[in-house]
């Protein structure tokens, strides 16, 4: 370990502010593109169901009419 | 020979590989960048001239290096797609350029913070950081135009040109910092000569720069099975592994 | 009051289906800014003295930019003429798309002049001095660039007519905010400038409302 201690890990030689901040933005810059594509993934499954949904009303309107036409 | 490439001009191949890859870029990268970020952060020796500020480097170099060859893999791609007429290229290149925008930015922004306590200033129009610059430009442009169009043919053909004629700007910065005699240190890692940098602050430098390489490959391949998952959303085989809540291959 | 609120939510929305289009002017901006260190040279004391000019200029272009999207897609598919046949003053209906056309396209320059000031060198008392006459005058320019903008909707040709039309207009703007990004790096006080922007801005959130309304109405004869 080239710290003596932890408070020394934390202060970098007086460099800490630039070391961490650069440290922190990065890892926390590449987890944001994985959470995304979670987030994109998750919209993904809920527009096919919406749609999904959408065509069977479609579907079910269409029946209604047409069984409305058959009873005149 | 290309021909077992052939299968994954379709879609649902593709979809498959990059599910089987997934976790092999992406555990591996998180071990190499666990053990290379603790070693360099705190068991590497401290450098004689810039102290302990010079362990941004874990983080500069390997976003440098991934900016640059992420853009050739786009440019690799276009060029693909384009002579083969694959569709799959194009979708790659959309997959992959959010990735290298991100380490561009990580790269400048690295940079400018490591700047500051060393050169006193976090920016100066050095012509190796200016190029950087104009590559999250490039990079940006990519997927402006990509998102631009409806019809996402078109825009495939247009961002695997725009990749094509952007890939000129690499070898650029790659010898800019022999061709200007700049603020910038010269080049660590060469092919040709012995590192100019010592072992134990080497290692753990080459870990981040491959756990890097491989955090991108887990990205795009996640980012390249969303962007089939989006353009083939209505095709049966889509549906029914949107709707199936899969665990598995996730 | 609800039918503001209604419109702002409507483009409001809209502008964030774009992909992020609303960046765009943004963008341009920034690459403008970086243009001019490769152009002119590097060296940090020149690109001080011109940054505060050129840091307008580049944000005047690029709003160019943006405001052409603000009219246009409604008045290709006829919203724009529902817009002027919704009950509820059509001046306060303009006002609402002028407020989410300012946040959308000059918010994102706001965050981003940080940067543009570090590149062109400015000191921190030259980038609040920037900062003040950016927040008092973009929307002053997204009020005025909306009359030009609602009277040139309907034609084809918008582009550089609108440039044409506007920027003679921005350069008293041009001339006070440079002006107070000037003193501040002299160390003079430039509350001055700043007054005499907010009080062109007042009469702009004042007046340009009806001027806008005007030329609606117009460019759907």
């Amino acid at each position: 370990m080239h710290f003596d201690s932890f408070a020394a890990f934390i202060d970098m030689g007086g460099y800490g502010f630039y070391v961490w901040t650069s440290f922190i933005v990065t890892f926390v810059g590449i987890y944001t593109l994985f959470i995304e594509q979670k987030w994109r993934k998750k919209q993904l499954k809920l527009a096919v169901v919406k749609e999904n949904d959408r065509i069977q009303r479609i579907k079910k309107a269409k029946e209604k009419a047409s069984q409305a036409n058959s009873d005149e | 020979m290309w021909k077992w490439l052939h299968p994954y001009a379709k879609t649902e191949e593709t979809y498959a590989l990059c599910g089987r890859l997934y976790p092999w870029f992406l555990w591996p990268a998180i071990a190499l960048l666990a053990v290379g970020t603790v070693w360099g952060l705190a068991f590497a020796p401290a450098d004689y001239q810039q102290g302990d500020s010079f362990r941004i480097i874990y983080i500069h170099v390997p976003g440098a290096m991934l900016s640059m060859g992420l853009y050739a893999g786009m440019a690799i791609l276009g060029f693909i797609g384009l002579v083969w007429q694959i569709r799959t290229c194009y979708m790659g290149i959309a997959a992959i350029a959010p990735v290298g925008a991100m380490m561009t930015f990580i790269a400048l922004f690295t940079g400018a913070v490591w700047g500051k306590p060393m050169w006193g200033t976090w920016w100066v129009w050095d012509a190796r950081l200016t190029s950087e610059l104009i590559l999250l430009f490039l990079y940006l442009g990519v997927i402006a135009l990509y998102g631009a169009f409806d019809d996402k043919i078109q825009a495939g053909k247009a961002v695997a040109v725009m990749s094509l004629v952007g890939v000129i700007n690499l070898p650029i910065i790659h010898y800019s910092v022999y061709w200007w005699n700049t603020l910038h240190q010269g080049a660590t890692i060469s092919k040709f000569d012995n590192p100019s940098i010592s072992s134990d602050m080497l290692w753990p430098l080459l870990l981040n720069i491959l756990g890097f390489g491989l955090v991108a490959g887990a990205l795009a391949c996640r980012r390249l099975q969303n962007e089939i998952l989006t353009r083939e959303m209505r095709r049966p085989w889509a549906q029914t592994l949107l709707l199936s809540n899969e665990t598995g291959a996730k | 009051m609800t039918v503001f609120w209604s419109v702002f939510r409507r483009d409001w929305l809209l502008a964030f289906r774009q992909n992020a289009e609303f960046l765009q002017p943004v963008l341009f901006c920034l690459l403008v800014v970086t243009m001019f260190p490769l152009g002119i040279g590097p060296s940090p004391a020149t690109l001080q003295k011109v940054g505060p000019g050129i840091i307008w200029v580049a944000a005047l272009l690029s709003s160019l930019l943006a405001l052409e999207k603000l009219f246009k897609q409604d008045f290709l598919d006829g919203s724009l003429e529902q817009l002027v046949l919704t009950p509820g003053s059509l001046p306060m209906l303009a006002l609402a798309k002028v407020l989410v056309h300012w946040l959308v396209s000059t918010l994102p320059l706001l965050i981003l002049s940080p940067v543009l000031a570090l590149f062109l060198n400015l000191t921190w008392d030259m980038y609040w001095a920037l900062l003040c006459t950016l927040v008092l005058g973009t929307p002053l320019m997204s009020l005025i660039g909306a009359i030009a903008v609602a009277l040139t909707a309907g034609l084809n040709k918008g582009g550089t007519l609108l440039g044409l039309l506007l920027l003679p207009v921005y350069i008293p703007l041009l001339i006070f905010a440079t002006s107070a990004v000037e003193s501040a790096s002299l160390g003079i006080p430039f509350t001055g400038q700043l007054a005499i922007i907010g009080a062109m801005l007042l009469f702009a959130i004042a007046l340009t409302p009806y001027a806008v309304a005007y030329a609606i109405k117009v460019s759907q004869n």
